[in-house]
């Protein structure tokens, strides 16, 4: 009996003290209000709205009067002829973008590096080469377009010159990845490199010094003190790359493919918009972009994981 | 190997390295602005010579008329219109609340921080996706509703996160203090925090910006009122020419000095133009969005 109240009397003290803290940040409370609302609405929401997978969602019956289905549109989906076409070029858009997108902006940090912060050349060098970052994904596809056009674009134009055939680049599913990943490198290579940089300004001044005395020239410079010196950066930037490997960059896709080009372009992503926005198969195409999160949540997840243990750098 | 030997060796791999590093940026800056350049001189050059096919670097024939043309059509103008009304009020829109929920969650004492944190970082991880989205804003009404440029993106999780950092870079001490003369925390964030994260909070306002210039996608899904598009929905389809209107055929027939390419191309500039004008003058905020970033707070 007197443990009892001795028991509530903590836990009254204990929401006493809550409610004071609260009506002492009332104000924070306040401020946080629009964010989370935001956050409940838009966000949370539709993750609750994702059990229309698992429906054979109708929009007159509603969420509430349509029939539970199961797995049924997974395994549609995993039966259809589609499925591994999509995760291929999924996963190997992906491969092109660590085995060519990766490295560049390392590179150009590193070229850069080599002249003087200082250096009017620098300044207006990386100033050109972040701008692309954000230049919107309709005009870079339109500038591709240009570029790339059979009739005017400045590719077949030099290929004329050399008399070779006119080609239709993106009418041809074999080009695609290239063309995508170009593309991709164009855009954010430059902005990429930012991180690199900062990295690089922060080595030791010394121990490029300890290179001259031993006698080393400049590619003993960037071997034995730049790139280990920015290796941890390196090696973080890598594993949250590889948290992202099943994601892609689809409204680029989006713009550039076409049916004659599915076989290499079409991903998950745009599989979903065109069954679900398209062909309103609504349950079916959440069903799709259920089986993507859930890869992509465990990916993430995972790359976290090994952040945390290689260097105390991770999301949370 | 004599003496001389070994030092010819070490200019000569010196002397490869510079010019490599040089080959290296030379590449790196014509890289980016060539493409920009084509662009640019198919734009000026006569349909003629594009038709031919004979553009590589400088324009041929220069003519104003695709620019004329593309500047008098009436969407071009409706687009910047809607681009620039979604732009200021959802930057300012979303400026505001990603500091309001930034500044509340810097404060270690305020209880059940690390369960909002959770719910804001939660998201970076893991979405509904498009069709549930879809289907929320839907039920919302806010399809074909202007409000749906401004209100589904109101705060990114990453830029709170971004500026909430920036804000426990603020030292405490000057909070302490204001609150021992018996500031509120309004009165503390209005007067302390904000002048002082002045070039953090532009850079966040920046990076929404962006955003909001460059949407399309957002816009192409709920969109379906051509007088509400934004600038990058018309321009999407001049670039699918397969959708010109009738008008723009008959004006392209009876003119010999604009083509559908030309068009296309005068097009791209002029979309890019604002953006490429103000870029340098504000290049150092992007910078520093990516420095806040890799501290971690």
């Amino acid at each position: 009996m007197k443990q009892l109240s001795l028991a509530t009397g903590t836990k009254n003290k204990w929401f006493k003290t809550l409610l004071n803290d609260v009506l002492r940040d009332r104000y924070l409370y306040l401020l946080l209000i629009p964010a989370l609302a935001h956050l409940l609405i838009f966000r949370y929401s539709p993750m609750f709205g994702l059990k229309i997978a698992f429906l054979d969602y109708n929009a007159f019956k509603g969420v509430g009067g349509s029939e539970w289905v199961g797995l049924e549109h997974f395994i549609t989906f995993f039966q259809g002829p589609y499925v591994w076409r999509l995760i291929r070029n999924t996963l190997i858009i992906n491969i092109y973008s660590l085995v060519f997108s990766f490295p560049a902006p390392l590179i150009i940090a590193l070229a850069f590096n080599e002249l003087k912060p200082s250096s009017k050349i620098r300044k207006v060098g990386l100033g050109i080469s972040y701008m692309p970052h954000f230049i919107s994904s309709v005009i870079i596809v339109g500038i591709a377009i240009s570029v790339l056009s059979p009739s005017t674009g400045v590719l077949n134009n030099i290929r004329s010159l050399m008399g070779l055939d006119r080609i239709y680049y993106l009418n041809d599913a074999k080009y695609f990845r290239t063309i995508y990943t170009t593309m991709n490198i164009w855009k954010s290579a430059g902005f990429g490199s930012i991180i690199y940089i900062a990295a690089l300004a922060g080595v030791d001044q010394h121990l490029y010094e300890a290179v001259d005395i031993d006698g080393g020239g400049r590619w003993a410079k960037l071997f034995h003190v730049s790139i280990p010196s920015i290796a941890p950066t390196i090696i973080i930037m890598f594993i949250m790359r590889m948290g992202n490997m099943f994601e892609t960059g689809y409204e680029s896709i989006m713009l550039l493919y076409s049916p004659n080009t599915y076989e290499t372009a079409d991903v998950i992503q745009t599989f979903v918009y065109r069954n679900g926005i398209q062909n309103f198969q609504y349950s079916f195409a959440s069903a799709v972009g259920l089986f993507q999160s859930l890869v992509g949540l465990v990916l993430v997840y995972l790359a976290n994981l090994i952040s945390r243990r290689v260097s105390e750098v991770s999301l949370w | 190997m004599s003496h001389n030997e070994i030092k010819n060796k070490i200019s000569i791999s010196e002397i490869s390295y510079v010019f490599l590093y040089r080959f290296i940026i030379i590449l790196i800056v014509s890289a980016t602005l060539y493409p920009i350049i084509f662009v640019l001189s198919s734009s000026l050059s006569s349909p003629v010579e594009v038709g031919k096919g004979t553009i590589t670097l400088l324009p041929k024939g220069i003519t104003f008329a695709a620019y004329k043309h593309v500047l008098r059509s009436e969407n071009i103008w409706i687009g910047y219109k809607n681009t620039i009304v979604y732009t200021i009020f959802g930057t300012i829109f979303s400026t505001i609340t990603t500091l309001c929920a930034a500044y509340a969650l810097s404060k270690p004492r305020l209880r059940g921080r690390s369960c909002f944190m959770f719910l804001f970082a939660f998201t970076m991880w893991f979405q509904g996706g498009m069709i549930p989205t879809y289907l929320v804003i839907k039920d919302l009404g806010l399809l074909n509703n202007r409000w749906v440029m401004i209100l589904p993106g109101l705060c990114g999780a990453y830029y709170m996160i971004l500026m909430r950092t920036y804000f426990q870079s603020v030292p405490s001490a000057l909070e302490e203090s204001a609150k021992i003369d018996g500031a509120n925390d309004l009165y503390i964030m209005f007067k302390i925090f904000i002048p002082l994260s002045i070039p953090a909070i532009v850079t966040i306002a920046l990076y929404y910006a962006v955003i909001k210039w460059n949407a399309w996608f957002h816009a192409m899904l709920y969109l379906s009122d051509e007088s509400k598009y934004p600038l990058q929905l018309f321009l999407r389809r001049i670039l699918t020419q397969a959708r010109m209107t009738e008008d723009e055929m008959a004006a392209i027939k009876k003119s010999s000095e604009i083509s559908a390419e030309t068009i296309q191309y005068a097009t791209i500039l002029v979309v890019i133009l604002p953006m490429m004008t103000l870029y340098p003058f504000v290049q150092k905020y992007f910078v520093k969005g990516v420095m806040i970033g890799s501290i971690k707070g």
